[in-house]
């Protein structure tokens, strides 16, 4: 398969990749842990996860003391501890065992509708600087990026500035995936014929890892990506760059694209045809094939004969 | 002819699957040559394959269960090596169309032909027992359900060398199982194993809601019903809401892969998100089907060793039923992701973490029942401690889970794959293996090994808390599930821990192997002679081990919650067994073989639609109804059990009661 932008001449391309390099050493950041948040999504889930623990910790950890306690203390061997066979029923035990999961399931759950609304992944994040657009299409096994407004795409890549919230719509070409930054917080389905919406935001530069977390097929495990956050300047130069590199995204390259491969090197294109998510969302640009057909035309049937 | 089936469907280029299935081929043929040599194929047949006793089917249930835990087991083994050994740019030992066959099939194997007939196999085992009764209300159907259960376990093994597996993961998610994603066998596979399998737990549910409805000893009222059995009801209750659910949406995946049908594809109006919501309206419940046995077990146990009675019964019920209430109203956590919105997400959260009350509910009265009482710890009651421990940790993480912000960092990854480890091992597993060996010298006559039992214990759960305390560690540093390699190099020392901890658990189950195989050399030393090896309290401990095919001579009168417990006081208290009653002579169902033929036309239905060889389907479908014309017109329903051999049979355990009785009088306790 062809990419129009790797035709483009060196030099164009050398100037925003070492731009990112170097901000990356800088930067310094790498990992994928969710609980070292690298945007304000991240630290709020973060947040919540801890909350949750807290509250739930406050009962399971006397609980669990008690059950090893009385195991021990009323062992058949342990003179001292008095036998009750008749204890079987209390009231006020009862009341309280029920009472007490039942609060804390009263504050976990106004933890919950908080959290769920503060945080439904279509919520704007609030911001003076108006966000970026970019729209995501999971592919067999890859991923694009489509910046609007920018007139650009990349696949496997995504470069975005630091400290501006993004706004991302998201949708699938085949088969359903899940983009999921760990770093920058809350992941998101991507479903062909539908479009999902999700904010988030780099809040320092630095390359994070970002990965399908929805199994896909075969070519799943290498459905990875980086996103690098770069300050805003930088962005701005490497937009520039990809469009000087060229290249066309238009329908018949996406047909193109949309075969099934695994492994593709990150690239990109100097232009997109216009709306070219939103014909993939509405099924103007059908769903991608799947696997091609075996030698004989017979669809495979087993690995030893898979083609 | 055949279908689309040619050589070509063998694997031949595959040295794993081809050896894999060449020594199950040899341990096969090695098994049945040994039978037919000692000739052992008559009794088989009789005794066992094609028994209507509840007690051989739920051996039986138990021992394919078993079996397939551990092909399961292997599946695991593998799945952990594969990850070790693919990190950076390694690629393991196993291709990615394999590697995806091997996690489907771990999860289909370890949940529908696991820990499903276990759990059945001891309800079916347990509960006539327990309420007094001779059998389950059809136990022609109950033969049926179990053979149709082994059917589709025989369909999923023949996908190793036959062919594929669906390389979907364990439910296969719309559109990926679609012709257009997945155009080979491996769903057709899934489909079938799982309907013929479904066909047969829905019956089972059936069989056993009726038992436990209309099948009690007199006077045992439902508050009166031990708890394994409220929780065997409301397990089975379940069974019967939620099959038909999984049966429907398979039923429409199969339309749309055999005849072009667009419920659940991109194309043409299908939406594959109503697949996730249906496949999950039956998932749910499918995990409390599979818990409430368990917390049965746990109860009985907990409470036998405590020597004491189960502390607030009435609320123990209760919480069983909210949990089977409750079990219906949450399915839509398992996608939270999906972009619903605050609204949806928020509701179903809490509905979520409200059913956490009902579980927890049950942790403080088992924790109520010890307090006060005299604890033994045998092995079953190890299982049980450890429940406890254990399952705390893994419902708070499940609550985790049902918060959507937390869900949304935590969905898919390596932390989700620990919690529901962590709960259906320490609950479904450690119930079965607690259950297991407390109703085995039922089963048997003879108790298992302790100091085997005990190394399995230890073994087994130092190598779980090792596994999937990697793996929770592993999902809070990102990464996601079913990674057939890793790229991210920093899992790495995670993903070895995880590893190390499979290597405990294979001395774990190497363990319980070696307890089965020294239990049965040392059978006479355990020999239970009086029934009632744990100083039970329940109807089962009344019977002799193992029981007769009549389980009672005269249906038990029932006078309280615990009516073992109270005849057994009576007996201490007055030194005597209370008059011989009259025996009479007692009609139970005739053995057919109507399950077993039923099941083979139905494993010929299976193949056939799989490879779409039509005649052979037609005549399966032929074959399976003329049986069960044959069975529908049978002349004879039952035989007779003539009152001298009742007699016979109830005065040898009358005489080890009194045998029992005389010794305890000697030394009062």
């Amino acid at each position: 398969m062809e990419d129009p932008g790797t035709r483009a001449p060196a030099p164009a391309r050398a100037l925003p990749d070492a731009a990112v390099a170097m901000l990356l050493l800088l930067g310094g950041c790498s990992g994928a842990s969710i609980l070292q948040p690298a945007g304000p999504i991240a630290a709020n889930n973060r947040t919540i996860l801890l909350d949750s623990l807290a509250i739930m910790l406050a009962i399971i950890l006397p609980t669990m003391i008690a059950i090893l306690a009385f195991a021990w203390w009323f062992r058949a061997g342990n003179d001292k501890a008095r036998y009750r066979p008749d204890f079987v029923y209390s009231g006020r035990i009862e009341l309280i065992v029920w009472s007490i999961p039942l609060l804390v399931i009263l504050f976990l759950g106004g933890l919950i509708w908080i959290g769920s609304h503060e945080l439904d992944p279509a919520k704007p994040i609030a911001s003076r600087t108006p966000p970026l657009d970019v729209q995501v299409v999971s592919l067999d096994w890859k991923w694009l990026f489509v910046y609007p407004d920018q007139g650009i795409a990349t696949l496997n890549r995504l470069v975005v500035p630091a400290g501006v919230p993004i706004r991302f719509r998201l949708t699938s070409a085949s088969v359903m995936n899940s983009f999921f930054v760990p770093r920058l917080g809350s992941q998101i389905y991507t479903m062909n014929g539908m479009a999902t919406t999700l904010h988030l935001r780099a809040d320092q530069p630095g390359s994070y890892y970002g990965q399908s977390a929805q199994y896909s097929g075969d070519g799943f495990s290498d459905m990875n990506f980086r996103l690098e956050a770069v300050p805003a300047a930088a962005f701005g130069r490497w937009v520039a760059g990809v469009k000087a590199a060229g290249g066309l995204l238009d329908a018949p390259a996406y047909a193109q694209l949309a075969r099934q491969s695994q492994r593709e090197p990150a690239k990109h294109w100097g232009a997109v045809q216009p709306g070219l998510f939103d014909l993939v969302v509405a099924q103007h640009l059908p769903p991608a094939p799947g696997p091609e057909q075996g030698r004989d035309g017979q669809p495979q049937i087993s690995p030893g004969t898979a083609e | 002819m055949l279908g689309k089936l040619t050589w070509s469907a063998i694997p031949f280029s595959q040295p794993i699957p081809l050896l894999a299935a060449g020594g199950v081929a040899l341990a096969l043929f090695a098994v049945l040559g040994w039978i037919t040599v000692k000739g052992h194929w008559p009794y088989l047949w009789k005794e066992w394959i094609t028994s209507v006793d509840h007690k051989r089917i739920g051996v039986m249930y138990v021992l394919l269960g078993l079996v397939m835990l551990l092909r399961g087991f292997v599946d695991a083994i593998m799945m952990r090596t594969q990850q070790a050994t693919a990190i950076g740019h390694a690629q393991g030992y196993l291709p990615p169309e394999h590697y995806d066959q091997i996690f489907s099939a771990h999860g289909t194997i370890m949940i529908f032909f696991g820990a499903m007939p276990v759990m059945i196999g001891l309800m079916n085992f347990v509960v006539p027992l327990q309420l007094g009764v001779r059998d389950v209300a059809f136990p022609t159907l109950n033969s049926t359900s179990f053979w149709l259960t082994a059917s589709g376990a025989l369909l999923v093994n023949m996908s190793l060398v036959i062919g594929e597996f669906a390389r979907t993961g364990w439910l296969p998610y719309a559109p990926l199982s679609e012709t257009s994603y997945s155009p080979g066998v491996g769903v057709d596979y899934y489909v079938w194993a799982i309907q013929i399998a479904g066909v047969g737990t829905l019956m089972s549910g059936i069989n056993l809601v009726t038992t436990i409805l209309k099948q009690r000893a007199p006077g045992m009222g439902y508050l009166r019903m031990p708890m394994f059995c409220w929780t065997a009801l409301g397990a089975n209750m379940l069974i019967v809401a939620a099959f038909p659910i999984l049966t429907a949406t398979l039923a429409m995946l199969t339309l749309d892969r055999y005849l072009g049908f667009h419920f659940f594809t991109n194309e043409a109006g299908g939406n594959m998100m109503m697949f996730v919501n249906l496949i999950w309206a039956w998932g749910h419940p499918e995990v409390y089907i599979l818990i409430l046995p368990a917390f049965g077990i746990f109860s009985e146990v907990i409470s036998t060793f405590s020597s004491k009675p189960l502390f607030g019964y009435r609320s123990m019920v209760a919480a069983t039923l909210f949990i089977v209430v409750v079990s219906f109203t949450v399915w839509l956590h398992h996608f939270f992701t999906m972009g619903a919105g605050g609204d949806v997400n928020a509701a179903f959260g809490i509905a979520t973490s409200i059913i956490a009350v009902g579980t927890g509910v049950k942790i403080y009265n088992w924790l109520f029942t010890m307090y006060g009482g005299r604890l033994r710890f045998p092995t079953p009651m190890l299982w049980s401690i450890a429940f406890l421990m254990t399952f705390i940790i893994g419902g708070m993480t499940g609550v985790l889970l049902a918060v959507p912000p937390a869900d949304f960092m935590l969905h898919n990854s390596m932390f989700l794959v620990a919690h529901f480890h962590n709960v259906i091992n320490s609950g479904v597993i450690f119930g079965a293996f607690a259950g297991i060996t407390f109703w085995f010298p039922k089963a048997f006559g003879f108790r298992l090994d302790e100091f085997w039992g005990k190394m399995a214990f230890w073994l087994t759960l130092a190598g779980f808390l090792i596994v999937f305390g990697a793996m929770y560690v592993l999902g809070l540093e990102g990464m996601t599930r079913r990674l057939q390699h890793i790229d991210f190099t920093e899992w790495a020392p995670w993903l070895y821990v995880s590893v190390g901890g499979i290597g405990v658990m294979i001395l774990g189950v190497a363990s319980q192997l070696i307890q089965i195989v020294i239990s049965i050399r040392h059978r006479e030393q355990l020999r239970d002679t009086t029934g009632d090896p744990w100083d039970g309290r329940s109807l089962e401990w009344a019977t002799p081990s193992p029981p007769p095919a009549f389980n009672f001579p005269v249906l038990p009168r029932v006078h309280g919650e615990e009516p073992y417990w109270t005849i057994k006081r009576k007996a201490l208290e007055s030194q005597g067994l209370g008059d011989e009653p009259d025996y009479e002579a007692i009609e139970m169902p005739r053995a057919s073989a109507t399950g077993v033929v039923t099941a083979f036309f139905a494993t010929l239905i299976g193949f056939a639609m799989i490879w779409m060889i039509w005649w052979l389907a037609a005549l399966g479908f032929v074959g399976a109804y003329a049986t069960f014309v044959v069975f529908a017109w049978r002349d004879e329903e039952e035989t007779r059990i003539s009152a001298e051999d009742v007699a016979r049979i109830d005065r040898a355990r009358r005489a080890s009661r009194q045998a029992w009785l005389d010794a305890q009088g000697e030394q009062p306790a």
